[in-house]
């Protein structure tokens, strides 16, 4: 794929970890499984995860705007984007999808709203990146592509492109 | 520095007084909002946490059920504290001035006012006078505006019609004392609707009423044809008291929306009404009641706007 930061090469294909983590949940799955991707990488993510595991399994999006701990300081974020969760959330198996496991404030976040819909059976969480160091919160993942250390200085996050094909890239925190 | 008083200096929504003036971003940043605030209104908890601690205090200085209990069950939804205050019947009649209200009421920790009042620029009065912390909804003054009842319009007529470039809308009824009206035609042309008529007796329309981009239509059948939104106005009976009218069964010959004047417009036509309705003077049951009525969305689609009204203003 063509994306236009050198910085994309030398990062690990978005591709394989995909591949990777459906390798790792598929046996896991049960028929109580639904998979959950939060905006907006972990979104794409899912639905690149999705026809691997299961294409009959239901899944759904969650913003989580509207719990998020920092809306004091920065206010609603710019783009809200709906949550649909077109299943129940009661005594479901929930596989939450993210692209970046950092502070661990997003995914609490995403439980809080989880919660609000229902009580699922359990909660498990999968990552693309693991960005070690700097988590604030006793949060960890269930399943993870690679773990990576970023400079402090630097953002790690999902791209896609137009042909909606996922790259990981770097960005400076301005 | 901005001139328009509802802006913060880096042009993000502080208050909402009215739509006039607004940039088209605003107003579809705020309906994109109240999108994602629809799926709250389906889950198991109707709640989000987002304005937890907050006051809000609804000031009403006019009465109001729908607005009022739509901006109540809006900020409960947001975790907010919700104090309603029916003023008419406290405070004022006692002789304090609406200055000294407010001041009272930021006194016991408000973070925002949601005022309706008479007085045409009531809102924006409270508004130049709050500390900088506090955010004032504008939720109908006198004639001038009611840009909630305007978004939430919008969102209804983007929901079943998707897009506002190609549409034909009529506004029919009693524009001259409608806050709502003005609210509506300023929202419709910001958002690129094409073509905006009011369909209206001339005793009922405001002077120059044109330069707000209108068509004006003194027949009603001409002007509902081929419409994709009809938009029916409350006629306040005051009005007829004021011999503007001759009677309310002549005002429903003239300008009722009745089944057969609705066949003008096209086929799949929604009909809308801000309420309440007066059934048999400005809309006939059948109407109201019919296949093609969005009223009851309209009100649904109220709490959504309004929440997203309250959380984008509470987080600038």
């Amino acid at each position: 794929m063509n994306l236009p930061d050198d910085d994309v090469l030398t990062l690990p294909n978005a591709d394989t970890l995909i591949a990777q983590l459906a390798a790792a949940i598929k046996p896991l799955l049960t028929e109580n499984s639904v998979l959950v991707g939060m905006h907006t990488g972990g979104v794409w993510a899912a639905e690149h995860l999705h026809p691997l595991l299961n294409p009959a399994m239901p899944h759904g999006s969650l913003d989580i705007s509207f719990y998020r701990d920092d809306f004091e300081r920065i206010g609603l974020h710019a783009q809200v984007k709906p949550t649909r969760l077109p299943f129940e959330v009661e005594g479901r198996d929930i596989l939450l999808v993210d692209d970046v496991l950092y502070t661990g404030r997003s995914v609490r976040a995403a439980m809080n709203a989880l919660f609000d819909y229902g009580r699922p059976a359990c909660i498990r969480l999968a990552v693309l990146i693991d960005r070690i160091g700097d988590r604030q919160l006793p949060i960890a993942a269930d399943f993870v592509g690679a773990a990576l250390r970023v400079p402090a200085h630097q953002h790690i996050h999902l791209v896609r492109d137009e042909d909606a094909n996922l790259g990981l890239k770097l960005v400076d925190i301005k | 520095m901005t001139l328009n008083p509802q802006l913060n200096t880096d042009g993000s929504l502080r208050h909402l007084l009215t739509i006039d003036g607004l940039p088209r971003a605003i107003l579809t940043h705020i309906l994109d909002t109240a999108e994602s605030f629809i799926a709250v209104s389906e889950q198991e908890v109707k709640k989000v946490p987002l304005l937890r601690g907050k006051a809000i205090f609804n000031l009403f200085f006019e009465p109001s059920t729908r607005t009022r209990t739509t901006f109540e069950i809006a900020a409960k939804r947001l975790s907010a504290d919700v104090i309603n205050l029916n003023i008419s019947a406290s405070s004022q009649s006692k002789g304090e001035t609406l200055l000294d209200t407010v001041d009272n009421l930021a006194a016991m920790q408000a973070d925002m006012f949601v005022v309706r009042h008479a007085q045409s620029g009531a809102a924006h009065m409270i508004a130049r006078h709050v500390a900088p912390h506090i955010h004032v909804v504008n939720a109908g003054d006198g004639r001038h505006a009611h840009p909630t009842q305007g978004l939430l319009d919008m969102f209804t007529i983007r929901k079943y019609k998707g897009e506002f470039h190609n549409l034909r809308v009529a506004i029919v009824g009693d524009v001259l004392h409608s806050r709502v009206a003005r609210s509506q035609i300023h929202a419709l042309t910001t958002l690129g609707v094409p073509e905006v008529r009011v369909i209206a007796p001339q005793t009922l329309l405001p002077t120059a009423v044109e330069q707000m981009g209108v068509h004006v239509y003194h027949d009603m059948r001409q002007g509902l044809r081929d419409v994709d939104v009809v938009i029916m106005l409350r006629l306040q009976n005051e009005r007829m008291r004021g011999a503007r009218l001759p009677s309310a069964q002549e005002y429903f010959k003239y300008y009722g929306l009745t089944q057969d004047k609705l066949a003008l417009a096209r086929p799949d036509a929604i009909v809308m009404h801000p309420g309440p309705m007066n059934r048999g003077v400005e809309i006939d049951s059948a109407v109201a009641d019919g296949k093609q009525s969005v009223i009851l969305p309209q009100v649904t689609y109220g709490i959504a706007v309004r929440m997203a009204v309250m959380s984008i203003l509470a987080g600038n």
